[in-house]
């Protein structure tokens, strides 16, 4: 200090910088773990999520038991037996659904009995009766709302075809905005991409510099007149890039095999997601000053990152419907606010107020974590 | 023999739990799964904001509107002045869905016997709006019956009778919540035995070990215990949790239960030491227990059906021991289903358990010098 | 401001009641208790002591990468916690392992310390041409610094350290596990980097021949400084109580054994078929014969001091101060069954193919019963594997092996019982205490019961373990762990024991006692097998092979080594003189 002159000293740690991201690039491309969690894990995870996740019920196996046929219970089957979400199977009696559902063969069971049509055309109301399996809670509400839809379309025909007047005076019209297909994997893949991002901002830089305190690379850069935020710098720059690199590649994997929808600006995307993998990037830093070894670097990685981006993001469950605690929780999840920006850009196109709010939120967390970065890392041992 | 192998199972299990770090891998996780899971994972909505947009003068609005405000799964954050309003207070978030009455709604009814009520929702989360959508159809189809009832009108000619077995409330959490006990089974003891060899290898002792008398397949046997121990021990703490704290029925009977979780552990280790055997580093084996628990939990119906999926990957999914047991506990669970119901879940897992304990062994001798 | 600006007494590093503490679970460790003193500009200052006297601590803190609990150090002139940076810019620091990018290239690693060093991008191939030459390294520029062996590491580790030639040098004990050429060449480097760039340089060594060449030495016991001064200093006074003896050759371990733990002793030790002896009082060499009651046969000679006598004698001195016990265990093993000079060990054109490079290419030797015998080479020489391969740890490519008269790879478990094996690093369970560790391992030799606990208590009874019973193994200090890992490879009473580099690190006080438990074995009959680096230790044993890549150069007794191969002139070469002609013999 005051033996250089700015001037100089600006030189110097220009080229102290650029020293440590040349080396970090050439340790990058000699590893090939490194571009394997960069490239390879968005890759296999979308994959996986975007074929394996889905919550869209389709063909569902449903067990329909007619005591006795006649034209009226006929109009009623066919309804299940057009509708893509069913895939009827046929029973004599109710005992043999009821066994197969006990098997788990069926999802759920509609049944008339014997006097259903006497009683239909009796003019009394014709009970049917409907079973599902209440195992899978979500799936079994999907399953219902769809036969009460075939159910529906089946009684307008037929009070139309009798010239009855219908006893539904409100006539729900529903319209779904963004997505009106209902397609999850549209909501489920953006929604991943955040998780995925996490999870390599994360588990790569808190690996990285883990790897330099184990192989005792640390020791010996910390000696040198390098200055502490300069380390810090030379793991941001390489892994931001290698993480928008893997962002880029995830985007184009969603829109290109999954085929989701993108509507929202493009420089919109790149700005969000720069923000976000700098505060994933953050978060790494900080497991690592607290984990001193790669191993346990990668376990809380997992533990922190991972499961409440995945959990508590909003990506797949409601935030609003979680308790109270948890839902203040989820404030402190980068992941919550990338979720939202991600889930609108693709669906529902640049909504700038989301998009700014949640950037701010994204940029205050990114902030508050370089402050703790600052404050926790110092060129000592201990 | 058994004494040389009590000898490396009690070592295993000291060197588990004197150090802390290990200790906290296997304590922490499950209480923070527990928690996360059994709160935050629900599909089942409340407070779910609601804009309305009523132009209409009637009663008939008032009342639906009434239906909504009382409903626990709807928060009405207010009401709406022109169609203009419905596109931000959608997009913006604000509001999950918005009921939209128009002019002559109550009108229509009165005169015409039906009205059209409007619902225009968020399907950013398409799910949570498909689930939305159902409530507000329950509350308006509530609302049919008793008009009709009250007014006279013909009643609808048929009517379904709708009853949930086995979740007669349909509460997302007894589906989840059982499937935790596999989730955390499974993690616990692959973390345990996934990483047991390749530490040693790490830390030298690896060497050690080998040089001395115990044969490679007592070394296996003795890395396998503790990992079916903790096993067992973490599923029996989330089944306590699971009866006493989310108070979730345990109809069926706990040999059952226990039988697959058995089964069920059998394989996890299987999978487990054959990573074990194949990774030089503990980085390396925490990385393939990661890169096999991933898809093995996405695909194994945890938390979304296996029959959604497009037919090869359920087919992929016979080969997943998780598959297997989620059917076990949660049938057992809710079901109170035996032996009868779910040996066809048995076999297949018995069966993974012994081929992959095989190949375990197999790389275990090949790749131990 | 402080400037950079030396001491005005010539003193490059002042530390001034420097105290220094750590936690180890709840228990404190002071690393150094108020320690005062200053070291020279100019010169080679070396920092020694016994595994724990703080020299790490001491050197981390001269580099401001620790902050002491109280006093303080200055570094040329600047407070080492208050102006690090100032620290770091005037100083080279290399630690115990260095921290080379084993994933870049050689190359690379001086690219980015010359970027970290702020050195001009015009004047960086002179500097990497002068360094490589200097190293050797020229020809492996473009090579990742992972594949090169230990000795090259340290010199690249060196030659970072030199990019921008500092007035302060501090190197961590920068010759552990590098075999004596490579040593001899970065102590070549250091000096004359001493004298063409006059810096100063402090270092620690284990080693106390090197330590015999600083100009300056430092010594250091448990956070204490005990000494300071030019080497001859200490060694001095003992001009007069050094001899070497000759007794018959079967009879030396006896005598040296006699002779280690009698009170007027401060050292006996083998040197090859000689007993190099120091006393506590100057005597003639007549007088040593009457003294000691020795046989008429004995040669008598006077020796010249050395420092590691005077070390030894401080350390000695200190201890009973201390009301600790000097004296050296030996331990009591059953005497191995079987006849006298049966070969136990037998290598016959033994090969091992990595892909298509030979790590060990074609070796023969056998070793007899109640021999220690020991396996010599410069890092990379082939020592481990062949190790490996003799305890069944790796398969052979090619070759005949037979130990106690089976091939252990094939042989079935029951046969590992007759040998014992120590690791190069200590390798036993860390997260286990020290009687769990002894108990596990009894029990995986089939030990159990009565005879379990007989063991277990000799073992802690014998290498000194009772206090440390229950201490988490991880925690032990170093000379702890190694006997640890001695006890625990004896736990199943071994006819034949193998020992990979077993005193690496450790102090001569330590190795000394190490070395009386192998002496104790090898009278019992056990078969002892070890490979080293310290060339003294070589000295030790009855017969050594020296390897160098894969090849066998030369095997014999010390003695008849040190006769067939000496640099030309030297009447009466060290080990370490022979070793290094026969390394570069070949190397020609």
């Amino acid at each position: 200090m005051g033996s250089y002159s700015s001037s100089t000293e600006k030189k110097l740690a220009r080229m102290r910088l650029r020293g440590l991201i040349k080396k970090e690039i050439h340790q990058i491309l000699r590893d090939p773990s490194s571009i394997g969690i960069a490239f390879f894990l968005p890759v296999v995870l979308l994959l996986i999520f975007g074929y394996g996740v889905s919550l869209d019920a389709e063909h569902v196996p449903i067990g329909i038991v007619i005591e006795q046929p006649g034209p009226e219970t006929n109009a009623f089957v066919a309804g299940f037996m057009e509708s893509e979400y069913f895939n009827p199977v046929f029973f004599q009696s109710v005992q043999q659904a009821e066994s197969a559902l006990l098997q788990r063969k069926i999802m759920g069971i509609v049944w008339t009995r014997s006097d259903f049509t006497r009683r239909l055309l009796g003019g009394a109301e014709a009970p049917i009766g409907v079973i599902v399996d209440g195992v899978d809670a979500n799936q079994a509400r999907i399953v219902q709302g769809y036969i009460t839809g075939v159910w529906m379309k089946w009684i307008a025909s037929y009070a139309k075809a009798k010239g009855k007047l219908l006893s539904v005076p409100v006539n729900i019209k529903h319209r779904i905005w963004f997505n009106s297909a209902v397609r999850s994997r549209n909501f489920l893949v953006p929604g991943l991409i955040a998780v995925i991002m996490t999870l390599i901002g994360g588990m790569l830089t808190s690996m990285v510099i883990a790897r330099e305190w184990e192989r005792g690379t640390m020791e010996a850069l910390l000696v040198t007149p390098v200055r502490i935020r300069e380390i810090i710098l030379g793991k941001v720059i390489p892994y931001f890039f290698l993480g928008m690199g893997g962002m880029a590649l995830s985007v184009f994997i969603s829109i290109v095999i999954f085929h989701v929808p993108f509507r929202g600006s493009y420089l919109a995307l790149g700005l969000a997601s720069a923000l976000f993998m700098l505060t994933a990037i953050a978060l790494g830093l900080i497991i690592s000053t607290a984990a001193g070894s790669q191993f346990v670097a990668g376990q809380i990685a997992i533990v922190i990152t991972f499961l409440p981006a995945f959990m508590l993001s909003g990506f797949v469950f409601d935030i609003n419907s979680m308790p109270l605690p948890i839902q203040i929780i989820t404030y402190i999840v980068a992941a919550r606010y990338f979720v939202s920006i991600l889930q609108s850009l693709f669906l529902a196109g640049n909504i700038w107020p989301i998009y700014i709010v949640n950037c701010c939120y994204l940029a205050i967390m990114a902030a508050l974590f370089f402050m703790i970065i600052k404050k926790k890392s110092h060129k000592r041992l201990i | 023999m058994l004494r040389r192998i009590l000898a490396l199972t009690i070592k295993e299990f000291i060197g588990i739990l004197k150090n802390r770090k290990s200790r906290m891998v296997l304590i922490l996780p499950p209480i923070a799964q527990i928690i996360v899971f059994g709160y935050a994972a629900t599909f089942d909505l409340k407070d779910v904001p609601v804009a309305i947009y009523n132009e209409d003068q009637g009663e008939i609005s008032r009342q639906i509107i009434a239906r909504f405000k009382g409903s626990r799964v709807f928060r009405i954050i207010g009401g709406l002045q022109s169609d203009d309003q419905i596109s931000p207070v959608i997009s913006l978030k604000k509001a999950l869905l918005v009921l939209h009455f128009h002019e002559e709604f109550s009108k229509d009814i009165l005169k015409g016997g039906h009205g059209d009520l409007q619902v225009i929702l968020d399907g950013r989360n398409s799910n949570t709006a498909l689930i939305a959508l159902n409530y507000v159809h329950t509350i308006v189809a509530d609302f049919n019956r008793s008009w009709a009832k009250k007014n006279g009108v013909g009643s609808s000619p048929a009517r379904l009778i709708t009853r949930s077995w086995f979740n007669r409330m349909l509460d997302s959490h007894w589906f989840i919540i059982p499937g935790i006990v596999a989730l955390l089974t499974i993690v616990v003891t692959l973390e345990v035995t996934a990483l047991s060899v390749a530490k040693e290898r790490e830390a030298g002792t690896f060497d050690q070990l080998l040089v001395t008398p115990m044969t490679p397949f007592e070394i296996l046997i003795g890395k396998s215990l503790p990992g079916l121990i903790i096993g067992l021990v973490e599923g029996t703490f989330i089944i306590i949790a699971t009866c006493y704290w989310f108070e979730i029925p345990l109809r069926g009977s706990l040999l059952v239960l226990y039988s697959g979780l058995f089964t069920f552990l059998l394989s996890a280790i299987g999978i487990g030491l054959m990573i074990s055997s194949i990774s030089l580093t503990q980085q390396q084996g925490l990385m393939g227990a990661f890169m096999f628990l991933v898809p093995s939990v996405v695909l194994s119906g945890f938390a979304t059906p296996i029959a959604n999926m497009p037919k090869f990957v359920q087919d992929l999914t016979l080969l997943n021991p998780m598959r297997y047991i989620l059917v076990i506990v949660r049938s057992v669970f809710l079901q109170g289903a035996g032996f009868d119901l779910l040996w066809t879940q048995y076999i297949p897992m018995a069966i993974i358990g012994i081929v992959s304990l095989a190949i375990a062994g197999f790389l275990f001798k090949r790749r131990l010098y | 401001m402080s400037r950079a600006r030396d001491n005005d007494e010539g003193y490059c590093i002042v530390a001034q009641n420097l105290r220094k503490s750590f936690f180890s679970g709840n228990k404190e460790i002071v690393a150094l208790h108020d320690c005062t003193f200053k070291v020279k500009s100019g010169v080679v200052t070396g920092l020694i002591g016994p595994d724990g006297a703080g020299k790490t601590t001491f050197m981390r803190l001269c580099a401001g990468l620790l902050v002491p609990d109280s006093g303080s150090v200055q570094v040329l002139g600047f407070d080492a916690t208050e102006h690090f940076l100032d620290v770091q810019t005037n100083i080279r620091y290399m630690p115990q392992r260095f921290g080379l990018y084993e994933d870049l290239t050689v190359r690379e690693n001086l690219e980015l310390y010359s970027d970290l060093l702020g050195i001009e991008p015009e004047k960086r191939e002179d500097r990497y041409r002068i360094l490589m030459d200097m190293t050797g390294l020229a020809p492996f520029m473009g090579r990742l610094a992972g594949r090169l062996s230990g000795g090259m590491k340290q010199k690249l580790g060196l030659a970072c350290t030199l990019l921008k030639p500092p007035r302060l040098l501090i190197l961590d004990e920068p010759t552990v596990g590098v075999d004596p050429v490579s040593r001899r060449e970065l102590w070549e480097i250091v000096y004359s980097q001493v004298e063409q760039e006059g810096m100063s340089v402090l270092l620690s060594t284990a080693y106390l021949d090197e330590a015999e060449r600083c100009q300056e030495v430092i010594l250091m016991h448990e956070g204490h400084v005990m000494g300071q001064g030019v080497p001859d200093r200490f060694s001095k006074p003992l001009s007069g109580h050094c001899f070497m003896l000759k007794p018959a050759p079967q009879k030396k371990r006896a005598l040296q054994r006699s002779l280690a733990n009698r009170d007027e002793v401060i050292d006996a030790i083998i040197l090859g078929e000689r007993i190099r002896l120091v006393t506590t009082e100057a005597m003639e060499p007549e007088a040593v014969r009457e003294f000691f009651g020795l046989e008429q046969t004995v040669e008598i000679t006077e020796s010249e001091p050395r420092l590691e006598d005077a070390f030894i004698w401080l350390l000695k001195e200190r201890l009973k101060k201390l009301g600790r016990s000097v004296k050296f265990k030996t331990i009591t093993h059953r005497k191995v069954a079987g006849k006298g000079d049966e070969e136990v060990i037998v290598v016959k054109n033994l090969k091992r193919r990595f892909g298509d490079f030979y790590a060990v290419a074609g070796i023969s030797f056998s070793v007899r019963r109640g021999e220690v015998f020991g396996l010599l080479g410069a890092n990379g020489a082939g020592k481990t594997t062949t190790f490996r391969m003799l305890c069944g740890l790796l398969p052979a490519s090619e070759g005949q092996l037979y130990v106690a008269g089976k091939n252990l790879r094939k042989a079935r478990a029951k046969a590992r019982e007759r040998i014992g094996y120590m690791a190069q690093k200590f390798s036993l369970y860390v997260d286990l205490t020290v009687l769990q560790n002894l108990r596990f391992f009894s029990s995986a030799y089939g030990l159990f019961g009565k005879k379990q606990e007989e063991r277990i208590n000799w073992a802690l009874e014998a290498f000194d373990l009772k206090d440390e019973a229950n201490s988490i193994s991880r925690d032990l200090p170093l000379g702890y762990k190694q006997r640890l890992a001695l006890a625990a490879a004896l736990m199943h009473e071994p006819d034949i024991l193998f020992l990979d580099e077993p005193t690496s690190g450790v102090d001569p006080l330590a190795r000394r006692q190490f070395w009386a438990h192998i002496n104790s074995l090898a009278d019992a009959g056990v078969t002892i097998m070890v490979t080293t680096h310290f060339m003294e230790e070589a000295e030790y044993c009855d017969r050594i092979v020296i390897m160098k890549r894969g090849r066998i150069l030369a095997q014999g007794t010390p003695e008849e080594l040190k006769k067939r191969f000496h640099p030309p002139g030297i009447t009466n070469p060290t080990m370490e003189d022979t070793f290094i002609t026969l390394i570069e013999m070949e190397g020609a």
